[in-house]
């Protein structure tokens, strides 16, 4: 038992030795988070604000401006141009100056101030159909506010008092501002670990087999549970350093803060990089050359973490089928968790299934794994 | 290790993969200290017996004793015993002289002490005082070679395995790693080596002829040579090969003729005069001989001819 100890860390230190001397993989491993990062949490948005707005005024009255005004005042919205003719809609929207354009016709206030029933036309661009729900959503708000702000008005010039019948006050828990970054952090550190993971635990096995070497160790004294478990830690702290850096950035520039027990952020994380560690040995396992495991490994980790996982697209709004496919990555079971852990604070009774399955699907690629060497032992 | 001559002993060693039997009952033993040359084509099963007897495979039956332990029952013996160079260059590049050395030597669980002395040996081995924080993938061929072997013996075993040792090595660094061989061999070593280079069968003590899983000659090669080759052999350079081999292959005084180089190696029943009598043969069929001399047998003539009439 201790000589098995002493061989492990015997292979540990020398898996540390190829890392620091391996300068552009070590540069690979510590700026690919952060470019992630930086890229998720600044480039790719989804949030919806200062959105560009053509205005058609025909009608030029205080009240066309004064509606102007309390649009642009929310500050989802900026007047970006002003069109003069039916014309200019098309040219304004095909050439993306604006998003939408507000239609005021000629009669909006004297049909306001005749019946008070004036009515105004948004068009808006639907290509991006995920935005185009979102601006109206937003106009449909604005305008119904806008428009119980004149009845009250018009109600107290009157001198009466207006009630609301159904009074509509949504509050938004964990994530009150809807920033689509405090969604993302999660399941951007579940796909940057789980491919820092499988990629180099598969590459550093391949490497050895490839060169030959991991003949040289075969006939050694060493076992190869032992030559698994030295050549992986290196790679899982690695890991578990990329994780700690990813939530301190998380913190540090988008405020996400973890709410939940560090204890079982800690213990989740372990067990997320146990299923990734297992499919990187599987991966090493069926691939003989570095370039096929690279190839394998980015593609058996990145795709279904950032396709399957619900990391970007609610899995619930999937097809039935996408559901059942999504059970191959690890990363689902761990985004669910985290944001259970990190953003709602919850305690292990919310995710314990995910926590079971993680240790199912590390024991599955291990026995895999260790069957399919087992058979090319065989076949040689 | 038990008092014995031998390092290794195979008794009745076979190994079949489904159908195919890659090693067929083959026994023999390798006394201790000498240099064992195990021959044969590729697919012949030499790498194949290389990987039971180093533990890394399990026989389908029989056994082998290596260094004092069975292969069926101790293989993990048998591997802390034992030292193995690969064909492939089999230590890090990216790792230094002396960083490799330590990472292997504590793999066999040398302790502190005992690793910086045989570090200085395996430094001087591989001729590198001096560049000990060179970068292995950086050496020349030859050097890596030696290193290899140098790391090989670090945990001074009593039998060294060599497969395909010298392949992609130049002459001269093959011959100066022969010379290695031969001090380790000196030094009570016992060398178990395969090799593809024939004449590098000739520094062997002693050799196996393996061909589809089975022993088809061994003993020494000077007793290989008289034991199978008892006839006069002859060499001769002609300005047109292949009607000379046309010529010979018709006469009844040839036993056996092959191509060796640009000259023709001929074995012949004729005991007397036989120089003069083929030279006069092939000058009346008008082939013009350069040179005929008679030579003495190599390893190869002797594969040559056991190959051609093994059945």
């Amino acid at each position: 038992m201790k000589e098995s100890l002493n061989r492990v860390k015997i292979i540990v230190v020398k898996e540390f030795r190829h890392l620091f001397r391996d300068v552009r993989m070590l540069a690979v491993l510590t700026f690919f988070p952060v470019f992630l990062l930086l890229m998720f949490g600044y480039a790719v948005n989804f949030d919806v604000d200062k959105v560009p707005i053509g205005v058609y005024d025909n009608d030029k009255s205080e009240l066309s401006r004064d509606l102007r005004s309390a649009l642009t005042a929310s500050g989802y919205f900026y007047e970006s141009v002003q069109i003069n003719s039916d014309e200019e809609i098309f040219a304004v929207i095909n050439s993306n100056k604006a998003k939408c354009v507000i239609v005021l016709h000629e009669n909006f206030s004297k049909d306001y101030y005749r019946g008070g029933e004036a009515s105004l036309q948004y068009i808006i661009n639907g290509t991006d159909g995920n935005s185009a729900g979102i601006i109206q959503n937003y106009l449909t708000s604005f305008t119904a506010g806008y428009s119980n702000r004149l009845r009250s008005e018009m109600l107290e010039a009157n001198g009466l008092t207006e009630y609301i019948p159904v009074d509509f006050r949504p509050i938004f828990w964990y994530n009150p501002e809807l920033k689509s970054t405090k969604f993302l952090i999660p399941g951007l550190m579940a796909m940057i670990l789980i491919m820092i993971c499988v990629i180099t635990v598969a590459l550093s096995i391949v490497r050895e087999k490839e060169r030959g070497t991991i003949e040289q160790l075969d006939v050694s004294p060493v076992l190869s549970y032992e030559l698994l478990i030295g050549k992986t830690i290196p790679y899982i702290l690695l890991s578990f350093l990329s994780g700690i850096f990813i939530l301190l950035a998380g913190f540090v520039l988008f405020s996400v803060e973890v709410k939940g027990s560090y204890t079982l952020l800690f213990i989740s994380t372990i067990l997320f990089i146990s299923a990734s560690t297992s499919l990187g040995i599987f991966v090493s396992v069926i691939s003989d050359t570095q370039q096929v495991a690279f190839s394998i490994a980015t593609f058996a980790s990145m795709l279904p973490a950032v396709l399957l996982s619900g990391f970007i697209f609610p899995l619930e709004s999937t097809p039935a089928a996408v559901q059942v496919l999504s059970f191959i990555t690890p990363a689902k079971y761990y985004i669910i968790t985290l944001r259970a852990i990190i953003l709602r604070g919850a305690g292990i009774s919310a995710f314990w299934e995910q926590l079971l399955l993680l240790i199912a699907y590390t024991s599955l690629f291990l026995i895999l794994a260790d069957l399919v060497t087992k058979r090319k032992a065989m076949k040689q | 290790m038990p008092d014995n001559i031998n390092a290794i002993e195979v008794l009745n060693l076979t190994k079949r993969f489904g159908n195919f039997v890659s090693v067929d009952d083959i026994s023999f033993s390798v006394v201790r200290g000498s240099i064992f040359g195990f021959l044969g084509a590729n697919g012949a099963g030499k790498s194949t017996t290389i990987k039971m007897l180093t533990g890394l495979l399990n026989p389908t039956s029989g056994d082998a004793v290596v260094a004092g332990y069975s292969i069926k029952k101790n293989p993990e013996k048998v591997k802390s015993s034992i030292g193995y160079m690969s064909q492939k260059f089999s230590l890090y590049n990216d790792l230094t002289v002396k960083e490799n050395i330590t990472f292997f030597g504590r793999v066999y669980g040398l302790d502190e002490k005992s690793l910086q002395r045989r570090m200085l040996d395996a430094v001087k081995i591989a001729h590198l005082e001096g560049n000990e924080d060179r970068l292995t993938g950086s050496l020349p061929g030859g050097i890596k070679q030696r290193l290899a072997l140098a790391t090989a013996v670090l945990h001074n075993p009593g039998i060294v395995f060599l497969d395909e040792p010298t392949s992609g090595v130049d002459p001269i660094a093959r011959r100066g790693f022969w010379d290695l061989i031969h001090e380790l061999s000196d030094k009570g070593i016992t060398i178990f080596v395969t090799t593809h280079y024939l004449e590098e069968a000739e520094y062997c003590h002693n050799i196996i002829l393996l061909d589809a899983g089975k022993i088809i000659a061994q003993g020494s090669p000077k007793s290989l040579k008289a034991d199978y080759l008892k006839f006069p052999i002859l060499s001769i350079e002609t300005d047109n090969l292949i009607s000379a081999m046309q010529v010979l292959g018709a006469d009844l005084n040839v036993k056996d003729i092959s191509v060796f180089g640009n000259a023709v190696h001929l074995i012949t029943s004729m005991k007397e005069n036989n120089e003069s009598y083929f030279s006069e043969l092939l000058q009346s069929n008008s082939v013009l001989v350069r040179h005929i001399k008679s030579v003495e047998p190599t390893l190869e003539d002797v594969f040559i001819y056991l190959l051609e009439h093994k059945n």
